[in-house]
């Protein structure tokens, strides 16, 4: 399931770049985060994941990465404040986006804002955290993925 | 023409907002969530609103419910990231005129509002 879930999460990611950004984001091979160790860049923001699956879905970037995207959406005076809209609406797109293949009952939260390090991986019991590296113009970033299917949908 | 844009996204209201024919559009409002959404098409009757899903408080298929019981002719665009198929049904279903998936351009939301106004 892992596999599965990963790639479409990649797509998710692929798209909003070639959309957003006019170019290609490469997704390097992902990795278990098994000791929870902080993953984080300096702008994180998570969305809590519930009814087909359970979990959460954190995507995290380094300022200056950010400062390289916003122009590109039309931001010409990059701040702290824009970075860290930028990382929510990112999680929120690749998250929703993942419905395509997941359906309706994959329900996402509105993002919360993390800032800074170290970033805590809320994770189901018994569940495993993912890493997917994106490196876009040279930038590096990471999109976490920490997911349960959830066999009672109807009670999450 | 007056237009609404409601998003709990600072980047994407900003960027809806410079998608935009300013000469088409004169009068822009915004709001965060389906509740104020609510309010503000009352208060404004906007020639079209722009809505997000997602939000906190009240979510945006709730918003166009509300709204199109207000006012069965309003003119509303889904914006969201939410690609599966039935939010799109449902979104159609109860109203709005169109949906645009997430992430977007200028380009995009520009053609989209073109669209959903020559109909």
């Amino acid at each position: 399931m892992e596999e599965a879930i990963l790639k479409i999460f990649a797509q998710s990611v692929t798209r909003y770049f070639a959309t957003v950004a006019g170019g290609e984001a490469t997704l390097g091979t992902p990795y278990l985060n098994s000791d929870r160790e902080s993953a984080a860049f300096d702008f994180s923001a998570v969305i809590g994941i519930t009814g087909t699956h359970r979990g959460n879905i954190y995507y995290t970037a380094p300022r200056e990465k950010l400062h390289a995207l916003l122009p590109l959406i039309g931001e010409k005076e990059p701040d702290d404040r824009l970075c860290a809209e930028l990382v929510g609406e990112i999680t929120n797109t690749i998250s929703g986006n993942a419905r395509e293949e997941l359906g309706a009952g994959f329900m996402i939260s509105t993002p919360f804002i993390l800032e800074g390090n170290p970033l805590t991986v809320h994770a189901p019991k018994d569940s495993t955290c993912y890493i997917l590296p994106v490196t876009w113009n040279r930038h590096r970033s990471r999109v976490l993925v920490s997911l349960q299917a959830n066999p009672s949908p109807e009670k999450s | 023409m007056k237009l609404l844009i409601v998003d709990d996204s600072l980047i994407m209201r900003r960027a809806i907002e410079r998608s935009l024919n300013h000469t088409r559009f004169t009068e822009i409002h915004t709001a965060t969530n389906g509740r104020l959404a609510v309010e503000m098409f009352e208060k404004h009757r906007p020639d079209v609103v722009t809505m997000d899903i997602t939000m906190p408080d009240m979510d945006g298929l709730t918003a166009v419910d509300l709204i199109m019981k207000k006012d069965p002719a309003a003119v509303i665009l889904v914006v969201s990231a939410l690609a599966d198929k039935s939010t799109a049904v449902e979104a159609v279903k109860r109203g709005a005129q169109g949906f645009l998936l997430k992430p977007v351009t200028a380009e995009s939301v520009h053609n989209a509002l073109e669209e959903i106004l020559s109909d």
